[in-house]
């Protein structure tokens, strides 16, 4: 049973007040990232806001290029969300809810042109690198888009390439120390409007109080390279004006603990 | 020669053997196999004279009459709505049960309340079946409006509310709050926002440090 305060959420929102007690810009503390968590992955991390954790490993293999670029690797990123992280998520096919999370941290990643792609071919036409970053919800207490975003870059960024034979026969067991070739790092940030305010990194009951969100991906030099409106009521210009200054200035704030955990 | 493998306060594990031999008696949550007495649940020994009971760390919420509950309403039927009551099963609030006043035949129950509001009642009748009947008449028993609510474990209510109610009264002298606890761990906290968040926090430390001595000191060391 989820608790659902909404009409408190919405007052207390109006007067510019949380739940608990935090400030509407202000992300819950201790923020937190424990890398290599898994053996079996490249790179992996585990990020722990608030309640609210969340698990990104990396997967690393050789694959066939795709005809329309033959000089590129690629890159996909599944989110599962695990029955045991709410009681609102179901074993089985991937929801709605899991199938956004996967886009959205996909997109950030992949429209910034975050990864050097041509960097991950091995030949031509032939053979190039693919990057699976997979996401799992160890426990959603909210902002989960957020948590996972961090998750991700944090996992990509400690990913190591395993060694290849002369066959091309990939050695899980064995890593090189080549990294894989980040050329830029966006990291979404997710604001939510609850009852005519602008709020970040909420908790369940605030986002089932919340009216919409936009969360915005953008890299360390406030490029927006991401977007992704959600909820039921409309954004203004003026709205979202105000919510892409708070989404880059939340954003170095991230990149700051991502930096603080994780060595670039 | 009976013995005892246990102290009083050790915390155990189901299928804990706590003692054997016939000079002790099996209390409630443990059992006796052969000559052994054995834990039924993860929980606290209490050893009184020669009797074993474990006061349960966890476990769900068993209706019984009488009980206070804080419900959510998640439909209404003809004659009232439904409400969850945070256990296997859910309860009926008949209209009759739910106000003084006399509602007529083609009233909208919405009205009254809402899918989604919670209510705090007491359990009238709880059947073999575990069809719940829940009654809203009553003193305090009232349509939950305003402040919050929060959930703990149901096994840690008495925790909250504590000997003879000196916890629960802590809370409110310390917070300056409201609070109505339900026997199935939902908690109904209505204050000021910074009142509101200390009595939660005050309340998720007990739910926590439950099985600790001197807890009413730890937490009055908390409020201030």
């Amino acid at each position: 049973m989820i608790i659902i305060n909404t009409e408190t959420i919405k007052g207390l929102a109006k007067d510019g007040k949380r739940m608990d007690l935090r400030g509407m810009l202000e992300y819950r503390s201790p923020i937190s990232i424990d890398l290599d968590i898994s053996f079996t992955a490249e790179g992996s991390a585990k990020v722990t806001m608030g309640d609210t954790v969340v698990i990104a490993g990396v997967k690393l293999s050789i694959e066939k290029t795709y005809g329309d670029t033959p000089d590129e690797g690629g890159i996909t990123v599944n989110a599962e969300l695990l029955p045991l992280s709410s009681s609102e998520y179901e074993s089985g096919p991937p929801g709605i809810k899991a199938v956004e999370l996967a886009r959205v941290i996909d997109r950030g990643i992949r429209e910034s042109k975050a990864i050097d792609l041509k960097k991950l071919c091995v030949k031509p036409g032939e053979k190039a690198w693919f990057i699976t970053v997979d996401i799992i919800s160890i426990n959603d207490a909210g902002n989960l888009f957020d948590a996972a975003g961090l998750a991700a870059l944090a996992a990509l960024r400690t990913a190591r390439f395993p060694v290849v034979d002369e066959k091309g026969v990939i050695d899980y067991k064995h890593k090189t120390d080549v990294k894989i070739p980040i050329v830029k790092e966006p990291l979404p940030v997710t604001v939510y409007k609850v009852n005519g305010q602008l709020m970040v990194d909420l908790t369940v009951a605030e986002e089932k109080a919340a009216e919409s969100r936009l969360t915005v991906g953008c890299d360390a030099h406030g490029v927006i390279s991401a977007l992704q409106k959600g909820g039921t009521t409309p954004l203004s210009a003026v709205e979202i004006g105000h919510i892409l200054d708070i989404a880059i200035e939340k954003s170095s704030f991230l990149r700051g603990v991502l930096d603080k955990f994780v060595k670039a | 020669m009976s013995e005892v493998f246990v102290a009083e306060r050790d915390v155990v594990i189901p299928g804990e053997k706590l003692a054997d031999g016939m000079d002790f008696l099996p209390g409630e949550n443990t059992y006796r196999d052969n000559s052994g007495i054995y834990s039924r649940v993860l929980g606290i020994v209490g050893l009184s004279g020669r009797v074993l009971k474990i006061t349960p760390l966890a476990g769900p919420y068993v209706p019984r009459i009488g009980d206070r509950i804080i419900a959510k309403v998640f439909d209404i039927t003809m004659s009232g709505w439904r409400v969850d009551t945070n256990t296997a099963y859910s309860a009926l609030l008949n209209v009759r049960d739910a106000t003084t006043r006399f509602i007529k035949k083609e009233e909208d129950l919405t009205q009254i309340i809402a899918i989604g509001e919670y209510v705090v009642v007491n359990i009238t009748n709880v059947t073999s079946q575990n069809l719940i009947d829940v009654s809203m008449r009553g003193p305090d028993l009232c349509k939950v409006e305003g402040g919050r609510i929060m959930s703990i474990n149901s096994m840690k209510v008495p925790r909250v509310i504590g000997k003879a109610g000196s916890m629960i009264q802590l809370l409110k002298e310390k917070t300056g709050c409201d609070i109505t606890v339900g026997q199935n761990g939902l908690i109904w906290v209505r204050g000021t926002a910074e009142g509101e968040y200390k009595a939660e926090r005050a309340i998720k430390f007990i739910e926590a440090k439950s099985h600790l001595d001197g807890l009413t000191e730890r937490v009055q060391a908390l409020l201030n």
